[in-house]
């Protein structure tokens, strides 16, 4: 394989920015922001050059390595920290570097008011260092040093403000249900060094199909609890909305167009693994099925703009992770919603931030309306990432999208034509939440309720929303021209496996159908929300409403089972190490001192403690000169 | 004379060069004894360099007839095992020095008797692991208790007393066990080969299975008493909530690697048979102790009960490590010791500048320090990331060796086992939200960040942290022949990959 120097310095450069801000303390308030956006934007720079020389070679040799030193080694546990640039990892480098670089010149405006601003920074250059880690690591256990920075970037950035208590737990909440997730992880990387004896993924591949399949099944279920906790899915989605609490670039980024994406990364990279395992990949449908309709439902019930999307990214994500599940045809197509999604998603959060700019950090939609006279280019560039999202063609959702309903059906049988018709329900209530948050936010009455007009953000923020919206118009059409990124794809993925699976409907039907359920969804939005709205939430709602309003009940869950049920367990255990554990050796010490000596004998009787402790020695002597001698 | 020996000797000459010095002089007897335990922190890394890492055997060996009627010698010798704890106790006693200043003066007796009893604990701390003759293997064992007794009972607070006696019981009761055992051993050996202590004669010994249980017995009660593993660990967060920081940071950093290092150096090494049978009871015992240790932790409201209580968990995670008997898992519990030697080493000494500053060891009297105190709260960071074993710090290499290790023999415990990196989240975030973020709480508005003499002091530490999570390479390359050998011995291969390969 061939060996490129390169690798190193897209990961370092962020890494030491980071590392430089934190150190040099106040004294890089007027700078850190500059360094780190330029340092960004070299990494990017790298990226595009390794693209292009990807590209310029032959389809065999696209792969290059970098060896950097031994990590690890153990008798047959050899780990060298290494790095891998593929086919995959390069389309990951460019969104994580190119959408990076985009939200660090937005955030210098964003964050400008914040004295904080140099430490905002540091943190997302180390998210950028982590998360390219993430998906440059040439075995799982490099992988997993990068998932968990991006865990503890996300931890710190969901917690800038944590002087709130509110956002401090939301932090650490978020941190938690992704240790459950990385609990997988590591479970997967153990199974897989008892059965291969590598943690590689090239090591892994190789052997994969000699393995059995109760090993690579115990395998992709642990990968795919890993990928739940960091991608936010059911059932372990809940940190999603609370992560909200993070600055709004955050939110695009890593709660977004990223790291959040992480779980589909770490599936399509074991493809080896899912491929041979039906009952795992049986497992990845479901999860996905089950999150993209559960975050679906969140997101039409959210009066919260950012917390609408961030349940739309849930279930948006929900249909990559079905994808992925639908074997080697659906990798790609997950690559693609994953990349679009990366562009307009991003792109609607930063504008959502935008008009929070505007409006003085209000984030109720309640509160917003007719912003869109006021706000012309914001209202602009989020209508271009909606029309993305709800798939209408030409603009980039509704190619990805498209395609994995369409492979959806294409799964045969009752399977197929369930999941099928849950993508297709998903695009009817995406169509319908969306709508509404574009209504509530841009149309309608003004409900902000004082005379202060918002005004427009300014350029250093209209800027990198507009070249986002560029990818929400043209993405979807670049990437599956001539099935470009399918092509791009296929030695990562497997094509030797590549089958042509009978054409349940033809895809021009699929997309007819397609089309009709955004217009559902779009026209009942339009029925429900046209006239004027009122600032505060209706009060009686339906049963439904209620509990997609609180999140279909997921923290009273995790409360009633996990917290509550932990806590008293606690409690339990504090008394019963003082009066059991403690006690039955306080107790010993006690009865052993029976003639008149009492407990406190601990606390004071020193002699007669040494006299005890001589006594059982002695007999503890004789015993065993006894049976060593009998 | 061994260059193990004049570095063993080094603390106590320092000893009594810094007695010399009048009680009154605090400062000089601060300086004087930071420098001359920096002075042999840097010649004992010269072991390090000197050391044949190819070599399995003892090396800086010395012998000398101590007491010849018993046939009891000054017999020293290090292997890879021995010679990363020894590094690990000179390199945290100035730390520990420099570190604790003012806790030296708030003791009963000052400045001075505390730095002495650091060193001549430093003395036995060398001693004990340079060992090779069991007899004085278990004078140094008992000794060391002496000087922990008095700096627990002489510069702690609290309950100090009744802790200090705690200890100095619970310890004493498994050291006599293990002198019964030790006896037990020598009259073996009287029979079969002549009565010796010496560790690698004795090791040769035909034991009948009965006898060998209980001899194994006899020792490893008494390590895991020290360790301290579940049920026998009640004495430790008394003693180090009763403690001074310092104290502490060599009671759980040092002192109680003892009884780890013991399981492997005298329970498997003298008597393989019978830790092949106690293995599924240990390591049972150990799981129990990862997710007791966890769950006791996030119960806890003060703070060094805290600490006391994830090193029960990690101290789980180290006896787990031993006894599932691979190469990962015994070099993963040896490196373990070493690192989280350097992550309590942080906690304990950030926690102990927190609690002088507040007055108080409460989680709850703390809040908002990130915004008072930023430096102290980065640190105070780093170091419960490393108690949580996040990947790129020091701990994460020892910990994941240790799970992978055990998973190729005893699965089930391994997945229990990482239950324990869950609740290791819980432990450290719950108390890092109370201390560090949230709103400023009243009375902390004006506490001071670090100084000069702080930040010189930490920084080695956090250094170590982070570097030894990317590059353990060094140090595994000490511990790793040893390792091997010591699991080849005991009569283990690692199971072999089922596939490839």
């Amino acid at each position: 394989m061939t060996t490129s120097s390169n690798l190193l310095w897209l990961i370092a450069l962020p890494l030491f920015s980071s590392a430089i801000l934190i150190l040099s303390g106040k004294r890089a308030n007027s700078w850190g922001h500059v360094l780190a956006t330029i340092v960004s934007a070299s990494s990017f720079t790298i990226g595009v050059v390794e693209f292009f020389a990807m590209h310029g070679r032959s389809d065999a040799n696209r792969a290059v390595t970098q060896k950097i030193f031994t990590w690890i080694s153990v008798g047959s546990l050899n780990v060298d920290a290494s790095l891998m640039l593929d086919q995959l990892s390069i389309c990951f480098v460019l969104l994580i570097t190119g959408v990076g670089t985009l939200i660090h010149v937005y955030s210098i405006s964003y964050m400008s008011h914040d004295h904080d601003r140099r430490r905002f920074f540091a943190y997302l250059n180390f998210f950028i260092a982590s998360m390219l880690l993430l998906v440059l690591g040439d075995s799982y256990l490099n992988l997993y040093v990068g998932w968990e920075g991006v865990g503890l970037a996300s931890y710190l950035l969901i917690g800038f403000w944590n002087q709130k208590p509110a956002y401090a737990t939301a932090a650490k909440k978020a941190f938690i249900a992704n240790r459950i997730g990385d609990v997988g992880l590591s479970i997967a990387i153990m199974i897989a060094f008892a059965t291969f004896g590598d943690v590689s993924f090239a090591g892994i591949k190789e052997h994969a199909d000699e393995a059995s399949s109760t090993q690579l099944t115990a395998i992709g279920l642990m990968l795919l609890l890993a990928a739940c906790g960091k991608s936010a899915q059911f059932p372990l989605q809940s940190w999603l909305g609370d992560a909200m609490a993070g600055p709004t670039p955050v939110s695009a980024l890593i709660h977004a167009a990223t790291m959040v994406t992480a779980g589909v990364y770490l599936i399509t990279r074991s493809n080896f693994i899912f491929d041979e395992a039906p009952i795992a990949q049986l497992m990845v449908l479901v999860v996905g099925g089950i999150t993209l309709l559960f975050g679906a439902v969140i997101g039409m019930a959210k009066d919260d703009i950012k917390k609408a999307l961030a349940a739309s990214t849930m279930s948006q994500i929900g249909y990559m992770i079905l994808a992925t599940g639908l074997g080697p045809i659906g990798y790609a197509f997950a690559i693609m919603h994953l990349l679009t999604h990366g562009f307009f998603k991003a792109s609607m959060f930063l504008g959502a931030g935008s008009v929070m700019h505007g409006m003085k950090d209000e984030v109720n939609m309640r509160k917003f309306g007719g912003i869109g006279k006021f706000m012309p280019f914001t209202a602009l560039t989020f209508g271009l990432g909606y029309l993305a999202i709800i798939g209408v063609p030409p603009f980039s959702g509704f190619y990805s999208k498209d395609k994995i309903i369409e492979t959806a059906f294409n799964a045969g049988g009752i399977k197929g034509i369930a999941l099928g018709m849950a993508t297709l329900l998903g695009a009817v209530i995406t169509a319908f939440y969306m709508t509404r948050v574009v209504i509530l936010t841009f149309f309608g009455n003004e409900r902000w309720g004082h005379k202060d007009e918002p005004a427009e953000s300014p350029a250093l923020m209209l800027i990198p929303i507009g070249l986002l919206s560029i990818g929400s118009i043209a993405a979807g059409f670049i990437f599956s021209k001539g099935d470009g990124l399918v092509n791009w794809l296929q030695p990562v993925v497997n094509p030797l496996k590549e089958h042509h699976a009978e054409e349940f409907l033809p895809p021009i039907i699929v997309s007819l159908m397609t089309l009709v359920a955004v217009m559902i969804g779009l026209t009942v939005a339009i029925l429900k929300y046209r006239g004027d709205q009122v600032a505060q939430a209706p009060e009686k709602v339906s049963v439904l409403v209620s509990a997609a309003r609180r999140d279909l009940f997921q923290d009273e869950f995790n409360e009633a089972v996990f917290m509550r049920p932990g806590q008293s367990l606690i409690k339990i255990l504090l008394n019963l190490d003082y009066i059991l554990i403690d006690g039955l050796v306080r107790s010993v010490a006690a009865t052993s001192l029976s003639a008149g000596v009492r407990l406190r004998t601990l606390q004071t009787g020193y002699v007669r403690s040494y006299a005890l402790m001589m006594v059982i020695g002695a007999l503890a002597l004789v015993t065993t000169i006894w049976v060593v001698t009998a | 004379m061994s260059l193990l020996t004049v570095i063993g000797l080094l603390p106590l000459i320092s000893a009594l060069l810094i007695a010399a010095i009048p009680s009154k002089s605090t400062g000089l007897i601060k300086r004087a004894t930071f420098i001359a335990t920096s002075l042999i922190a840097i010649i004992s890394i010269s072991l390090a360099t000197g050391f044949d890492k190819t070599s399995t055997g003892m090396q800086y060996v010395q012998s000398n007839p101590w007491i010849s009627s018993f046939n009891i010698n000054y017999a020293v010798g290090i292997d890879g095992i021995s010679l990363v704890l020894i590094l690990l106790s000179t390199i945290l006693v100035p730390i520990v020095v420099l570190a604790t200043w003012p806790e030296a003066d708030g003791g009963r007796w000052g400045a001075k008797v505390f730095y002495i009893l650091i060193l001549i604990l430093e003395t036995m701390m060398i001693g004990v692991f340079a060992a090779t003759d069991l007899f004085l293997f278990y004078v140094f064992f008992e000794a060391m208790l002496i000087p922990v007794y008095f700096l627990i009972g002489g510069f702690g607070s609290g309950n100090k007393s009744a802790a200090a006696m705690k200890f100095l019981l619970y310890s004493l009761f498994g050291g006599l066990l293990m002198l019964a055992s030790i006896i037990g051993v020598y009259v073996i050996a009287g029979n079969q080969i002549g009565a010796t202590f010496d560790l690698a004669k004795l090791a040769t010994l035909q034991i009948d299975n009965k006898t060998e249980n209980l001899l194994f017995l006899g020792f490893f009660i008494a390590f895991a008493i020290k360790a301290p593993l579940w049920p026998f660990h009640t004495w430790l967060p008394d003693a180090a909530k009763a403690a001074s920081p310092g104290t502490s940071v060599l009671l759980l950093g040092v002192l109680d690697k003892v009884g780890t290092y013991g399981m492997i150096r005298f329970c498997i090494e003298l008597f393989p048979d019978a830790s092949k049978t106690f293995t599924p009871l240990i390591i049972t015992l150990a799981v129990i102790s990862i997710i007791y240790g966890a769950f006791m932790a996030i119960g806890q409201r003060d703070i060094k009960g805290l600490i006391a209580f994830t090193s029960i968990s990690h101290f789980g995670f180290i006896t787990m490590g031993i006894f599932a008997m691979t190469t990962q898992g015994m070099s993963g519990a040896n490196l373990y010791m070493v690192n989280h030697g350097f992550s309590t080493a942080a906690l304990f000494l950030i926690a102990g500048w927190m609690m002088m500053r507040r007055g108080s060891s409460v989680i709850a009297d703390f809040g908002g320090l990130q915004r008072v105190t930023p430096i102290m709260a980065w640190t105070f960071f780093i170091a419960g990331m490393s108690s949580l074993a996040l990947p790129g710090l020091s701990s994460f290499v020892s910990e994941f060796l240790v799970l992978v290790g055990t998973y190729t023999r005893y699965p089930v415990a391994a997945v229990i086992g990482t239950l324990g990196i869950v609740l290791a989240a819980l432990y450290i975030l719950i108390p890092i939200q109370k201390t560090l973020h949230g709103p400023i709480i009243d009375g902390n508005e004006k506490l001071t960040d670090l100084s000069l003499r702080e930040k010189i002091a930490i920084a080695p530490v956090i250094l170590v942290i982070v570097v030894m999570g990317f590059y353990p390479k060094p140090v595994l390359d000490l511990i790793n022949p040893t390792a091997e050998k010591v699991v080849t011995k005991a009569g283990f291969t690692d199971p072999a990959a089922k596939v490839g390969k």
